[in-house]
C-alpha cells in the first residue's frame, strides 16, 4: 500500500520527531555526561573558566576519591623512593604521597547492601501482601490499603526526628540492620500498591487451573502467579532500589560510621584537601554504575511496567 | 470415570443466592448439559462440582465419594476454562504435562502420555510451540488436552467453545463431542447456548435464577417443558405462548382461544384463571378452513423451512411451515395446531399442567 496513510507518519514529522527526542536526551543527558567528565579532568581543568569541552584526561580525580594523601615539601621528594606504579606517580605529580585507602569503597559496599537489602525485602513482603490483597477477602482491604498509601502522603522527612530517637533506643542507629528497615517500611507502601496493580491484572483462572491441576494454593502462587508477575516486580524492584539508593537525608541523620552510605559521603570528599570536585565527580560516576546496570538488565520489563494498565492483552 | 450425584446444593455470596437447593444426578460416561442464561447459576454450580468454590450446604458425590468440602487437587477433576488459561509461561508441551508432574510422575512416562494426547488431538506438530501464537482453535486443544492427560474422573467445561467464532464452533463441538464418545468420560458441560447443549448433550439441566427447572434428555425438554421459563428458553424461534383465560378440570381434552375449540392431549390436573397455551412453531399449521385466523406480520425464508410470523386474536404466533408454500405478508390465514403436542401453562405458578402426553417425562423429573 502506498499513498497518504492515518497511522504512518510522514518523513518530515518523522524527521521532527528525531530532533525533539535528541533534543531532549541532550537536555538531559547533559549533566550526567559532565559528571563523567569532569571526574577524568585534573583539579585545574575542573574548575577553570571557561569551562574545557577538550581537555588531557587524567585518572587524579579517581585515585584521589580512593586514597587519602599527605602533602610532602621539595625537600621530601628528594628521599623517597621512586613510586612503585601509576597511581602513586599521579598522586607524587600533584605534590603529595598516598597516606592509606579512603572509606569510599566501605560506604560504596554499604549502599549496595542496604539499597539491595531494602528492596529485596520490600518486593518480598510488597509481593506476598499484594498477593493477599488482590485475592483473598480481607476484612477492611480498602481501609487497610488506604492507610498503607497514606504513608506516602508525607514527606518521610517529616519523621526524621522520632525516627531518629526511636533508632537510637533501639540502637538501630548507624547500623545496616536500621537503614535496610526503613527503607524497606518506606518503599513498602509503593511495592504493595504497584505489584496490586499487576497482580490483578493476572486472571484468577491460572491459579484455579493450577488447582485443579492438583497443585496446593501456595505452589500456583509461586509457580503459576510469579512468573507471570515477573514484569511487575522487575519494575517495581528498580523504583525501589533508585529510592533506597539515591535517599540522602536520613542517611545523613541516622548513619556517621560503620553504616553511612555513599550519598552522604561523597560531599565530605570537598572538606578534604580543598575542592576536589574531579574526585566528587569520579565519586558520583561509580555510584551511578549499580542502579544503571540494574536497569538496563530490567529495562524490557520496565518500559512495559510504566504503560501497564494501558493495554489490556 | 464416575457418576456425579448433586443433592440439594446451595450456594450464597452474602445475601444472593447463586444456587438454591439443587439436585440432580450425572450417570458414569454421561455427556451433561448444565444450560441456562448468564447468572443462572450453572457456572457457580460447575466450580463447585470443581471445588473452586465450596457450597453453603448440600453434598456433592463423584464416584460414591463426598467432596463438597474438599480442595479441587483432591477431587481429581479437569477443568476446561472458557479463556482456556493456559500458563502462558509454559509451551504446549509442558502446559499439558503440568498436571503429571504434580503427581509426581517420572518423566519418561510423562513424555509417552503427552505425545499419546497429542495424537489423540492431532497437536503433535505444535507441542515446543509457545502457547501465546496459537490460534483459538489450538488452544482450545491444548486446554483439553491438559485436561484428559491424566485420565480424571470427570470434565468439567465451562463455556469452553465460547471464546471461539462461530464457523470453528461447530467444528469443536463435533470435534468434542466425538473425542467423548471416544473416551466414554463423564462430562459436564455449562453453556448458555440452548442449541449446543441439544446438539451435544446427553441429558440437560436448565437452570434459571439460581434453581433447576428442567432436567432430561434434550428430546423431553424439547417436547415437554415444565415451566414456562424452559419453553421460552429452548427452541429458535421459541414455543408460542398464546394467553388465554379459562378454567379447565381434570380430563378435558380441548380449550377455548377465543371461542374457537382445539384439541389438547387429556388433562390429569385442574386449573383456573390466567393459562398458557403452548406450541413450537413446527405444529402450527396454516389451514384455510380454521376459524381461528391470523394476519401474517412477516415472512423469513431459511431455505428448507420458513417462519412465518402472524398476529391472533390471542397475541403473535411464529409458525414453521415448509419453503414451498406461498405466503404474503398482510394474508389472512386461518390456523391450527397439532393437538398432540400442545402444552398448558398456569400462568400462577409458571408451571405446566399434566397431561397424558407429558406425564411421564414430568413425573420423574
Amino acid at each position: 500500500m502506498s499513498g497518504y496513510s492515518v497511522t504512518e507518519p510522514s518523513k518530515r514529522q518523522k524527521w521532527f520527531a528525531g530532533l525533539l527526542v535528541i533534543t531532549y536526551a541532550l537536555v538531559t543527558l547533559m549533566p550526567l555526561l559532565w559528571i563523567i567528565a569532569t571526574g577524568f579532568k585534573s583539579p585545574e581543568d575542573a574548575i577553570s573558566y571557561p569551562p574545557k569541552v577538550l581537555f588531557e584526561p587524567s585518572l587524579e580525580g579517581y585515585v584521589n576519591l580512593f586514597t587519602t594523601r599527605t602533602r610532602i615539601t621539595e625537600g621530601m621528594k628528594e628521599g623517597l623512593q621512586p613510586p612503585a606504579n601509576w597511581y602513586e606517580q599521579i598522586v607524587r605529580d600533584s605534590g603529595t604521597v598516598i597516606a592509606g585507602p579512603s572509606r569510599y569503597g566501605q560506604r560504596f559496599l554499604n549502599s549496595v547492601i542496604i539499597g539491595f537489602g531494602s528492596t529485596f525485602l520490600a518486593i518480598f513482603f510488597g509481593t506476598l501482601a499484594a498477593y493477599a490483597f488482590s485475592r483473598f477477602k480481607v476484612p477492611l482491604k480498602d481501609d487497610l490499603l488506604f492507610f498503607i498509601l497514606s504513608t506516602r502522603m508525607m514527606p518521610p522527612i517529616a519523621v526524621a526526628i522520632p525516627m531518629f530517637l526511636m533508632f537510637r533506643q533501639l540502637g538501630l542507629n548507624d547500623t545496616h540492620l536500621g537503614m535496610i528497615l526503613l527503607y524497606t517500611a518506606v518503599n513498602l507502601s509503593l511495592s504493595v500498591w504497584l505489584l496490586k496493580g499487576f497482580i490483578d491484572e493476572i486472571p484468577l483462572e491460572y491459579e484455579e487451573a493450577a488447582l485443579i491441576d492438583g497443585y496446593t494454593r501456595f505452589q500456583a502462587f509461586y509457580k503459576v502467579v510469579l512468573p507471570q508477575a515477573a514484569t511487575g516486580i522487575a519494575s517495581t524492584a528498580i523504583f525501589c532500589l533508585i529510592f533506597a539508593w539515591n535517599e540522602y537525608a536520613f542517611a545523613v541523620l541516622l548513619t556517621s560510621g560503620s553504616a553511612q552510605t555513599a550519598p552522604p559521603f561523597i560531599p565530605t570528599i570537598i572538606g578534604v584537601g580543598g575542592q576536589d570536585w574531579p574526585a566528587v565527580a569520579a565519586g558520583a560516576t561509580i555510584f551511578l554504575i549499580p542502579v544503571m546496570i540494574f536497569t538496563i538488565l530490567l529495562r524490557k520489563h520496565l518500559l512495559r511496567g510504566i504503560t501497564f494498565g494501558a493495554v489490556r492483552k | 470415570m464416575a457418576q456425579i450425584i448433586i443433592k440439594n446444593l446451595r450456594k450464597d455470596f452474602g445475601d444472593f443466592t447463586a444456587v438454591q437447593s439443587s439436585s440432580f444426578t450425572i450417570e458414569d460416561g454421561e455427556f451433561f448439559m448444565l444450560l441456562g442464561p448468564s447468572g443462572c447459576g450453572k457456572t457457580t454450580t460447575l466450580r463447585m462440582i470443581a471445588g473452586l468454590e465450596l457450597p453453603t450446604s448440600g453434598e456433592i458425590f463423584i464416584d460414591g465419594e463426598e467432596v463438597s468440602q474438599k480442595p479441587a487437587s483432591q477431587r481429581d477433576i479437569a477443568f476446561v476454562f472458557q479463556m482456556f488459561a493456559l500458563y502462558p509461561h509454559l509451551n504446549v508441551r509442558q502446559n499439558i504435562s503440568y498436571p503429571l508432574k504434580s503427581q509426581r510422575m517420572p518423566s519418561a512416562q510423562i513424555k509417552t502420555k503427552v505425545a499419546e494426547v497429542a495424537r489423540v488431538l492431532g497437536i503433535e506438530d505444535i507441542l515446543n510451540k509457545p502457547v501465546g501464537g496459537l490460534s483459538g482453535g489450538d488452544r482450545q486443544r491444548v486446554a483439553l488436552g491438559r485436561a484428559i492427560v491424566r485420565d480424571p474422573k470427570a470434565f468439567l467445561m465451562d463455556e469452553p467453545l465460547g471464546a471461539l467464532d462461530a464457523e470453528f464452533r461447530e467444528h469443536m463441538s463435533q470435534e468434542l463431542r466425538a473425542l467423548h464418545d471416544r473416551m466414554g468420560a463423564t462430562t459436564v458441560y455449562v453453556t448458555h447456548d440452548q442449541l449446543e447443549a441439544m446438539q451435544m448433550g446427553d441429558k440437560i439441566v436448565v437452570m434459571n435464577h439460581g434453581s433447576v427447572e428442567q432436567f432430561g434428555v434434550p428430546q423431553q425438554i424439547y417436547d415437554w417443558p415444565a415451566t414456562l421459563f424452559v419453553a421460552d428458553f429452548i427452541g429458535s424461534p421459541q414455543m408460542n405462548l398464546l394467553p388465554f383465560n379459562a378454567t379447565v378440570a381434570e380430563g378435558d381434552t380441548s380449550v377455548a382461544l377465543s371461542g374457537h375449540h382445539f384439541e389438547i392431549p387429556r388433562l390429569r390436573q385442574a386449573a383456573s384463571g390466567d393459562l398458557i397455551f403452548g406450541v413450537r412453531p413446527e405444529h402450527v399449521t396454516l389451514d384455510q378452513s380454521s376459524a381461528f385466523r391470523g394476519n401474517v406480520t412477516a415472512v423469513e425464508y431459511l431455505g428448507t423451512t420458513q417462519i412465518i410470523t402472524l398476529e391472533t386474536p390471542n397475541g403473535m404466533v411464529k409458525a414453521r411451515v415448509a419453503a414451498a408454500q406461498t405466503v404474503k405478508t398482510g394474508q389472512d390465514i386461518g390456523l391450527g395446531f397439532t393437538a398432540r403436542t400442545i402444552t398448558i401453562f398456569d400462568v400462577s405458578t409458571g408451571a405446566a399442567l399434566l397431561s397424558d402426553a407429558n406425564r411421564e417425562v414430568l413425573d420423574h423429573g
